[in-house]
């Protein structure tokens, strides 16, 4: 059938090789009818971004448990808008306390999901962060 | 089994069946948390098939189900070994000397992932995540400032390091030979375990031909040199982490196990002897009585792959002997003062399953690397099972309970199931090849996810009993951002001040040994290291030889 | 949609990846594109990866990225995953073995998701790869599905079928049943350092040997992925095949047989829309009561819908048939 499916890069950036969380949620993306490219482990800013333009996708989510979690999401964000691509929606997760949250989303993060949040919650939110991209684009 | 008692039970299970049309129970089924059935009550008759001198015997004989020991905590207690590292050399040092002051007895390295990948910090892979999950180690220089004034004929040391295990071992050696401690008196262990990097941790660098061949190098150089190191920590703990079930855990870490026997044995190494030198690490998740089953089935089955498979005999080089760290994953987010009693039970569950060591995590885990304060709550913890529970005090206390034999039974045989399977495919290698371990760890870590959701699971604070919070104010461990800086000014000036031709000659010689598979590379390594050259360097010509991995991917 | 397309065809990345996106969606757009740049399509060498899940498709595809690259080529990459018939999700996990390129800027490599597409391909593969031809990628490489069966599209597309074996999977058995053995144009047997690599090379040259057309017969090569052994001369027979079609009459019956297959694969694809359109617009609560309840039946619901596209034809004519015909009811 036609219609337009949601596009989304789950990545991880760094040397970090813990993805049990980007792995249950790479899953729970697709068993909610989207697209998922998924990257796999030790992925640069660069390559992730790179791979964000090539597959048109309409956000990207990176998992992050080394505490390296700001200058991912500050570079990821910073490479996006340097390409002209500042709408796609970048996510994420991982070990990250809360007192680093408003930073990120500062930076131009759309939603950092904390240990312990439920992956329908991440999908509801994608789904309507999509939609209202897509409305923008309009 | 006397009538009378089946009588009884046929009456008692009669009586229940009645009363449940009344009163329900919680669930319509009851497992355990690795998903094994678990029943309203277990009898006699449940451990009927039991053979005590055959399954259980006496701790410190095969099969080693009571324990390793025959007295066990009341002769000495468990290591109390809080794996830690951040940061850089210097500010590691300093933990280290906390933690000893504080009681702890046995020291356990924590790596940044530049070198457990084999990066220096110069490297633009290592940008952003220099010191930040462990200590960064360049050269054999910052590992003189790790350990100094900390005596190595003194402690025993742990080092979680898998890749690039023999560059530091080779470090540690040579850190020794400064002190003037020779190697046969260093003990500790690494971790050296690849096989679970490719299912589990990812931080693998090799692929696996190569890696198995440095694993076995490290074997053979260690038995004939550096008697008391164990030479190699097979790892449930991450596998567990990924999402998978007890049972798997067990399974996957002994098929792991048997890979590495039967490599190490292919190079003319007698089993009875190396194996003295393996040891193993699990993971204490929250389901206390499975847990305990599992630690006691997990010996069980090793003895026995030891004896019946590779017909060992030594007993030594039969008793799976290992560290437990409580679960990580486990950890919550939510009301993190939690943790401590999450902790307590799995740490206990630990000991009642005979562990010789033990990491408790800290409280704000799921946060950040822990703070001074919530380590130090951490140890205690178990200082408090160890002089104040009781359970120190006589050996094995769960032994001949209904319930945790039987579970003992069910996991033995779950996991014998999982390794037959393996066996079938031909081994673990290609079990991992075809992703089939991954595969069944994915599923289980995807079905607890679903269930978490669907409240079938609950967890304390996340999905139940929630309170609204906050932990903004929490007192967190921040890693200063300057530590890859001055990693790269410390490189900068060592690469200046070395002898750079022997540096040079050292990793030629290393080229030309890694291709040739008869040679091994252990006193290359160390040569090079005595010599300075960094980790980066000597990775990184092995790379060049060996060629990098790529993830199987299967979702 | 001029400055979108222009912009493509200047080798805009981003252009391209959102043009690939809309001719997956179906977008009604998307004919028009590829009417514009039809024209400047053909240039381009387009080959075809195919074999059983976990025979190395990625990784020699990854191999070949690199030996094209070395010699100058540009190079696209179209590499399908299934899709979940359940949700119409995907996890599209290809580029991982290939993740080394992405900052290559003559490489593109874009994942596709079957979409409920059988036959190993995804809706708008065709498409997707017109576009990388037209905007000049040399090379473009299509990786499919890969589920052992059916995987008969790619001829439809590719010039050169590579099939991959590999030893100890049972490939041999697979290779009959789907057919497969027909539609290769070369033949890599991977991971050739493993046990049992000799039985499979020797099963496929024994099976060649029945094949009817001598004018290609299609090599066979032993390569090892992960370093690269037998790579080159793989991709030689690839760009001797190539040479092959591109100068020879079987070449020109071939590139007929495709444009043919081209055509009516876009028919069937517009017949298809519009039909689902005006079932779409058909289909109430009270006619699918009717349905259950046996009061009408599908045949005639689907011939009212043909006749609301096309009034002229005859749909009744296999009645007819059945009336005159003699055929006496079984009793």
């Amino acid at each position: 059938m036609d219609e337009r499916k949601i596009r989304v890069v789950v990545a991880k950036p760094g040397l970090d090789g813990h993805d049990r969380g980007a792995k249950v949620v790479a899953r729970a993306l697709r068993d909610a009818g989207m697209e998922v490219v998924y990257t796999g482990l030790r992925q640069t800013p660069e390559q992730i971004v790179e791979t964000v333009l090539q597959e048109d996708a309409d956000a990207v989510g990176i998992s992050i448990l080394s505490g390296a979690h700001t200058f991912y999401f500050t570079k990821i964000i910073g490479l996006l808008k340097e390409k002209d691509a500042g709408d796609i929606i970048v996510f994420g997760g991982g070990v990250i306390p809360d007192k680093d949250i408003p930073g990120l989303l500062e930076a131009g993060a759309g939603a950092v999901f904390g240990p312990g949040t439920p992956t329908s919650v991440c999908v509801e939110w994608l789904e309507k962060a999509v939609a209202d991209k897509r409305a923008k684009e309009q | 089994m006397n009538t009378e008692y089946k009588e009884a039970r046929a009456k008692f299970e009669a009586g229940v069946a009645k009363s449940l049309q009344k009163h329900k129970e919680r669930k319509e089924s009851f497992s355990t948390g690795g998903g094994l059935p678990l029943g309203r009550l277990y009898g006699p008759d449940d451990v009927e098939s039991v053979d005590y001198m055959r399954d259980i015997g006496f701790p410190g004989e095969y099969p080693f189900t009571r324990g390793v020991q025959p007295t066990m905590y009341r002769g000495r207690f468990w290591t109390m070994r809080q794996y830690a590292g951040f940061a850089s050399a210097e500010e590691s040092n300093e933990r280290y000397r906390y933690l000893l002051s504080q009681g702890t007895t046995g020291l356990s390295v924590a790596f940044d992932l530049p070198t457990q990948i084999g990066y220096d910090s110069d490297d633009p892979m290592a940008q952003g995540e220099c010191g930040k999950v462990g200590v960064a180690i360049d050269s054999l220089q910052d590992m003189e400032i790790l350990f100094d004034q900390i005596p190595l004929d003194k402690v025993s040391t742990s080092m979680t390091i898998n890749a690039p295990a023999s560059v530091l071992l080779a470090m540690y050696i040579c850190v020794g030979e400064k002190q003037g401690v020779p190697m046969d008196v260093l003990s500790g262990t690494i971790q050296n375990d690849i096989l679970k990097e490719y299912i589990a941790r990812g931080t693998y660098i090799f692929p696996p031909k190569p890696s198995m061949r440095l694993i076995t190098d490290i074997f053979e150089f260690c038995s004939e040199n550096v008697p008391k190191w164990n030479t190699i920590s097979i790892s449930g703990y991450h596998i567990r982490e990924a999402g998978s079930t007890a049972a798997q855990e067990v399974a996957f870490t002994l098929a792991d196990g048997i890979a590495y026997v039967e490599a190490a044995a292919r190079k003319g190494l007698d089993p009875n002897v190396f194996g003295e030198r393996l040891s193993f690490f699990f993971n204490a998740h929250n389901d206390f009585l499975e847990e305990v089953a599992k630690f006691r089935a997990a010996r069980r089955m090793w003895a026995r792959i030891m004896k019946d498979r590779f017909g060992v005999t030594n007993p030594k080089a039969q008793m799976l002997r290992f560290h437990t760290q409580t679960g990580g994953s486990t950890l919550t987010a939510q009301q993190p003062e939690n943790n401590i009693v999450r902790v307590t039970m799995q740490a206990l569950a630990a000991v009642l399953g005979g562990t010789q060591s033990l990491h408790t995590n800290s409280m704000d885990e799921a946060l950040a690397l822990p703070s001074e304060k919530s380590v130090g709550i951490a140890l205690k913890t178990q200082q408090i099972i160890a002089y104040e529970s009781g359970v120190t005090n006589t050996v094995d206390p769960l032994a001949g309970s209904y319930v945790v034999e039987s579970l003992t039974n069910e996991i033995e045989k779950k996991a014998f199931e999982y390794i037959g399977q393996i066996d079938d495919m031909g081994g673990m290698l290609t079990a991992i090849e075809k992703g089939y371990v991954q595969k069944h760890i994915q599923d289980a870590a995807y079905d607890y996810q679903r269930s978490v959701e669907a409240k079938e699971s609950i967890v304390v604070g996340v999905n139940k009993f929630q309170v609204r919070e906050d932990n903004r104010e929490m007192n967190l461990l921040t890693v200063d951002a300057s530590v890859g800086e001055r990693q790269i000014a410390k490189l900068r000036k060592l690469k200046e001040a070395r002898d750079n031709l022997a540096v040079k000659n050292a990793l030629e010689d290393i080229r030309a040994a890694a291709a040739d598979d008869s040679r091994n590379l252990m006193p290359l390594i160390i040569n090079a290291v005595r010599s300075y050259a960094t980790e980066g360097e000597i990775c990184g010509v092995l790379r060049n030889v060996f060629g990098e991995y790529t993830e199987n991917i299967v979702l | 949609m001029d400055i979108l397309i222009n912009k493509a065809l200047a080798g805009d990345m981003r252009a391209i990846a959102r043009i690939i996106s809309l001719i997956e969606n179906g977008d009604p757009i998307a004919d028009a594109v590829m009417r514009r740049i039809y024209p400047l399509t053909g240039k381009a060498m387009v080959i075809g990866i195919t074999g059983s899940p976990g025979a190395g498709k990625s990784t020699l595809t990854d191999k070949l990225i690199e030996s094209f690259r070395k010699k100058g080529k540009t190079v696209g990459i179209i590499a399908v995953d299934p899709s979940s018939p359940f949700s119409g999700g995907a996890i599209l996990a290809d580029r991982i073995r290939m993740q080394r390129h992405t900052g290559d800027e003559g490489v593109y490599i874009r994942s596709m998701g079957t979409r409920g597409s059988l036959g190993g391909l995804s809706r708008g593969t065709r498409e997707a790869v017109l576009l990388l031809d037209a905007c000049g990628k040399d090379v473009i490489i299509i990786e499919t599905v890969g589920v052992g069966q059916s995987e008969v599209d790619i001829i439809k597309i590719a010039d050169t079928v590579c099939v991959v074996l590999v030893p100890g999977m049972g490939d041999d058995i697979q290779i009959m049943k789907a057919g497969i053995m027909e539609i290769a144009n070369v033949f890599a047997i991977n991971k050739a350092d493993k046990p049992g690599v000799d039985r499979v090379a020797a099963e496929v040259r024994l099976m060649l040997e029945l094949v009817r057309d001598k004018s290609w017969t299609p090599p066979v090569h032993l390569t090892v992925a992960e370093n690269g052994t037998g790579v080159e001369e793989f991709a030689e027979s690839i760009v001797k095949h190539h040479e092959f079609i591109k100068n020879s009459p079987e070449g020109a019956r071939f590139e007929f047989r495709r444009l043919s297959s081209e055509v009516e694969d876009i028919l069937l694809k517009n017949l298809t829309r519009k039909a689902e359109k005006v079932w779409r617009s058909q289909k109430s609560g009270k006619l699918m009561e009717d349905l259950a309840a046996r009061k009408t039946n599908p045949y005639t619901v689907a011939s009212d819908i043909l006749r609301k596209l096309f009034p002229q034809a005859d749909y009744d004519e296999g009645i007819k048939e059945a009336n005159t015909s003699h055929v006496t009811p079984d009793n």
